[in-house]
């Protein structure tokens, strides 16, 4: 299924993954984001970045449907995922959900140990394989069996705070989804644990569509095949900041050659 | 729009041990049918959660409010097998012993969750001393209210330690006081512990004395928490029935002989009266209630109802009075 | 430690005696204060215990199990009162908490629009604040009239289990156990909702963001998360269950003849003392303050247990 071509225009047209047409997404009345068209293929990593509110947690949270939990938060447009809207009423979000899993800022272990952390979702996911096995592969996929084989047992709490992010990663992996949705994974690690996670989703491309949000374009540099730049600019008449989405391309264009000015400016790091 | 795939993965993974089906919720599913029997069941639970209350108002509305007149306030209960009447000394006992209960705990209670949150740092002495005071709050407050009745009972009532006098307001007053003030330290305590250090660093900084720091700066800045927790307390204290039934017991009467107002007597007399419900049985309208309802007569059972009436619509008041200055005081 | 700070830069520019006068003071009589809580605690059991005396020494510990209660002869025994005491409670406990729970986690996992649930929540809470003298008036001219039908028929039906084998007339144990429901109910959904608040949201999230249900979360992420306040709730209301006079004293019967019928009227320790202490003398009295001995101290053990459970069960996040 990882059979994508790494020719960005062929990749986008033949082996989309999700899609949005025109999103635009509300808390309340505050558009949080507008007007979102984006293109993600099968099988590549995406980052989004820029500026903190301008929105890219509220674009990846809205691609599992994330956002239903949410008090007051709508979105207008389609989100395509495989040919099928995932906003169509008719759509079951949990099923949505295992399909396209979730890694998130702060890790957040279940307060169990870190075997159940792990077999949990599998088992409430109607796994019928050996446990032991599948939570042992995954360790391995999240480069963290070595460090927890020897304390399955213990609470998850009981790791370090990159650890523990390695078994949320874990946790998401176990459940086979096809996407990986990464918001700021390693915004709270070291170097080393955040060094282990990006050797690790280099890993994880080969099996699974990964989008990560970042602030760190070194980071969006080394991982990513292709970068989304969102700005946030003060509406007229408007009380917040409206989020947008400004220049979508291969990374390499984005950091070397963008055609926008803000792009530029924020990759450059003169934004301001 | 294309329409949603019928339960085909159009990427299947070969060999997963996962069975994933179409995005389409359906709601056949195990999962969500259980989903369903247990929103309904609790959607059930919370029903008949406040069915009672419900219940309870419409009655109480009903059948008290037919009763309500300006005879209510200004008559005595009549005798039994008599028509008519009011309860006008119940409910100035009620505010009279309430009053004198909260003039009781809440210096206390103030000063007790003063002590918690501002002064019980510190030593090991200072630390047993608040775990004393903290275990005893929790104790105290889940002490059973009928238990605070024996207990002043055994130590005011029948020693008649009040100039003599056995039931009396007083009596009463000190077993609601007893009831109240764990809340009210408790309130106090939170509320403290609400205002943020720096404001008291801030305070101690410029040279402000602990008394100063605490009177001008930290109580202010926690008087809307303390303001509620004790309009609560009171609230709940005036609706107790079992601490009075054997403390300030139930009059019949006027807590003032009806002469005060425009009797012939003295004035130095007359304000001397003044302190006769503090000293002597008095009515209440929680007392009054209990008493009434399990008598057989009719116009005096509606005098309950009317008295409850009265009751719920003083502490259903002070509750929503309570939460609007916590949501006022809040913006 | 905050007074040492402020002391110590004014060292050498002395206050005047008075504010430190002023200070002391402050300081002895908010401690004073303090500690009345605990000794007023103490005084209450030195007082109960010194009343309950002679009857320990006539009864002893039979006094627990005898339900003999007959002022003519002198001879005193709670038995009634302490099996009416744990039953009643027990069973409203057993009732009361599916519903609280149940209701908690309707009004707070989104189930139903937020103004809608904050509205509920508002009424339990008010129901909470309805004095239990007024419950009981309802419970004996509305609630228990209103529930005689069905009591009958459990009877008729049921008749052959020694717990409805009487005939249901008026007061009892089972109007009882409901009104203590109806009290308790706003107790457990209070305490159990706040429980189900304080669980972190990335708990939450990380629950659905693996493709849980909303139940799935709910049964194995959030109410695990939140059962040490919840189980804190439940130990609190039974303590207040154990101890409700009123409502109990006006509906459940006051006999003191031992029924294992719910259906038979009963006693309960408090209703038992709401009831004689006033016409009470001599040993009676004596055997009431044992009495209330015996429920001051079963409180006293239900309400450490929920503080120790509340400690034990906390699961730590981080
Ligand atoms: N739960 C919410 N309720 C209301 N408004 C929200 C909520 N979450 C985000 N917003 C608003 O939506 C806008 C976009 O927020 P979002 O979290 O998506 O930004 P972001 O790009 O992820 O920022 P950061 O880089 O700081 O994480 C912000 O203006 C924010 O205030
Ligand atoms: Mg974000």
């Amino acid at each position: 299924m990882t059979t994508s071509t790494p020719g960005p225009s062929t990749a986008t047209k033949t082996d989309l993954c999700l899609s949005l047409e025109d999103v635009t997404i509300s808390y309340g009345s505050f558009e949080a984001v507008r007007n979102v068209y984006l293109e993600i293929p099968r099988g590549q990593v995406t980052a989004f970045i820029g500026p903190s509110g301008c929105g890219k947690s509220t674009v990846l949270r809205s691609l599992n449907r994330m956002n239903d939990l949410i008090e007051g938060c709508h979105l207008r447009g389609r989100v395509v995922f495989n040919g099928e809207d995932l906003y169509h009423p008719k759509v079951d979000p949990v099923e949505v959900r295992r399909r396209i899993g979730m890694v998130f800022q702060k890790p957040n272990p279940f307060p169990k140990s870190i075997y159940e952390n792990i077999a949990f979702g599998a088992r409430i996911n109607g796994y019928r394989g050996n446990m032991d096995e599948l939570v042992e592969r995954s360790l391995r996929k999240a480069a963290l069996w070595d460090e927890a084989k020897d304390k399955l047992r213990d609470s998850g709490y009981a790791l370090s705070g990159g650890q523990q992010q390695r078994l949320c990663i874990a946790r998401a992996i176990a459940i086979e989804p096809e996407v990986i949705l990464m918001d700021e994974p390693c915004s709270a690690l070291d170097p080393i644990s955040t060094l282990k996670i990006e050797e690790m989703m280099h890993e994880l491309k080969k099996s699974y569509t990964i989008v990560i949000v970042t602030h760190n374009m070194q980071q969006a540099v080394r991982v990513s095949d292709r970068t989304a730049f969102f700005n946030a600019e003060a509406q007229d008449g408007g009380s917040g900041k409206v989020g947008y989405l400004v220049e979508y391309d291969e990374t390499e264009r984005i950091f070397n050659k963008p055609t926008q000015r803000a792009t530029m400016d924020y990759v450059s790091g003169r934004f301001g | 729009m294309k329409p949603i795939s019928e339960a085909i993965d159009p990427n299947p993974k070969a060999g997963s041990l996962f069975q994933k089906s179409g995005l389409r919720f359906r709601p056949s599913l195990p999962r969500n049918l259980w989903n369903a029997v247990m929103t309904t069941l609790v959607a059930i639970a919370a029903g008949v959660a406040v069915l009672p209350l419900v219940l309870v108002l419409a009655f109480v509305l009903i059948k008290g409010g037919q009763l309500i007149s300006l005879k209510l306030f200004t008559e005595l209960p009549p005798a039994p097998g008599m028509g008519g009447g009011g309860i006008g000394n119940a409910v100035i006992g009620t505010v009279l012993v309430t009053g004198i209960a909260a003039l009781l705990a809440v210096p206390v209670g103030i000063g007790g969750g003063i002590y918690l949150a501002e002064f019980a740092q510190g030593g090991r002495v200072a630390r047993a001393l608040k775990v004393f005071v903290r275990f005893g709050t929790n104790v105290l407050s889940g002490v059973p209210s009928i238990i605070c009745g024996v207990f002043i009972y055994a130590l005011i009532v029948k020693t008649r330690l009040l100039f003599g006098q056995s039931y009396s307001g007083i009596a009463g007053g000190m077993a609601l006081a007893v009831l109240m003030l764990p809340t009210i330290i408790k309130t106090t305590d939170e509320g403290l512990k609400l205002v943020p250090d720096e404001l008291r660093w801030g305070a101690i900084g410029v040279g402000a004395s602990k008394f100063t720091t605490v009177m001008k700066i930290t109580l202010p800045a926690a008087f809307t928490p303390i303001a509620t927790g004790v309009v609560l307390g009171i609230a709940r204290a005036a609706g107790e029935t079992a601490p009075l039934i054997f403390t300030a017991l139930f009059s019949n009467y006027w807590p003032w002989p009806e002469t005060i107002l425009s009797g012939d007597t003295g004035l130095l007399e007359r304000l001397s009266q003044l302190k006769d419900p503090l000293l002597n049985p008095v009515a209440s309208m929680s007392v009054l209630i209990f008493n009434f309802a399990s008598t057989p007569y009719p116009e005096l059972q509606s005098l309950a109802w009317a008295a409850s009436f009265i009751l719920v619509i003083m502490i259903l008041g002070a509750n929503l009075l309570a939460r609007w200055l916590g949501r006022f005081a809040a913006r | 430690m905050t007074a040492s700070v402020n002391q110590q830069p004014f060292r050498n520019r002395r206050r005047p005696l008075s504010e430190r006068m002023l200070d002391q003071g402050f300081r002895l009589l908010v401690t004073a204060l303090a500690c009345s809580v605990g000794i007023i605690l103490l005084w209450i059991l030195r007082i109960i215990v010194k009343e309950s005396l002679p009857a320990i020494g006539v009864f002893g510990l039979s006094f627990l199990t005898k339900s003999a209660w007959d002022p003519v002869s002198n001879d005193y025994g709670a038995f009634t009162a302490i099996y009416g005491t744990l039953v009643s409670s027990l069973l409203a406990l057993a009732i009361a908490v599916p519903l609280g729970v149940g209701t908690a986690i309707f009004i707070t996992e989104n189930l139903i629009p937020r103004r809608i649930s904050s509205l509920l929540g508002l009424m339990v809470e008010l129901l909470a604040a309805i004095p239990s003298v007024v419950l009981g008036l309802w419970a004996i001219f509305v609630m228990e009239p209103a529930i005689r039908p069905i009591l009958t028929w459990l009877h008729t039906t049921l008749g052959w289990l020694p717990l409805f084998d009487t005939e249901p007339q008026g007061p009892g144990m089972a109007p009882a156990i409901l009104i203590l429901v109806v009290m308790i109910l706003p107790i457990i959904t209070a305490i159990s909702r706040d429980a189900l608040q304080q669980v972190p949201g990335e708990l939450r999230q990380a629950a659905y963001g693996i493709g849980t249900t909303r139940w799935g979360a709910i049964c194995h992420v959030i109410l695990p998360a939140a059962i040490s306040g919840i189980m804190g709730g439940v130990m609190l209301s039974l303590g207040r269950a154990m101890g409700e006079t009123m409502a109990v004293t006006m509906i459940i019967g006051n006999s003191n003849n031992f029924s294992l019928s719910l259906l038979a009227p009963g006693n309960t320790i408090a209703s038992m003392i709401a009831n004689q202490f006033g016409e009470a003398d001599g040993s009676q009295v004596s055997s009431l303050m044992y009495a209330s001995l015996v429920l001051m101290l079963l409180t006293l053990i239900v309400n450490i247990l929920a503080q120790w459970i509340v400690r034990k069960l906390s699961l730590r996040y981080q």
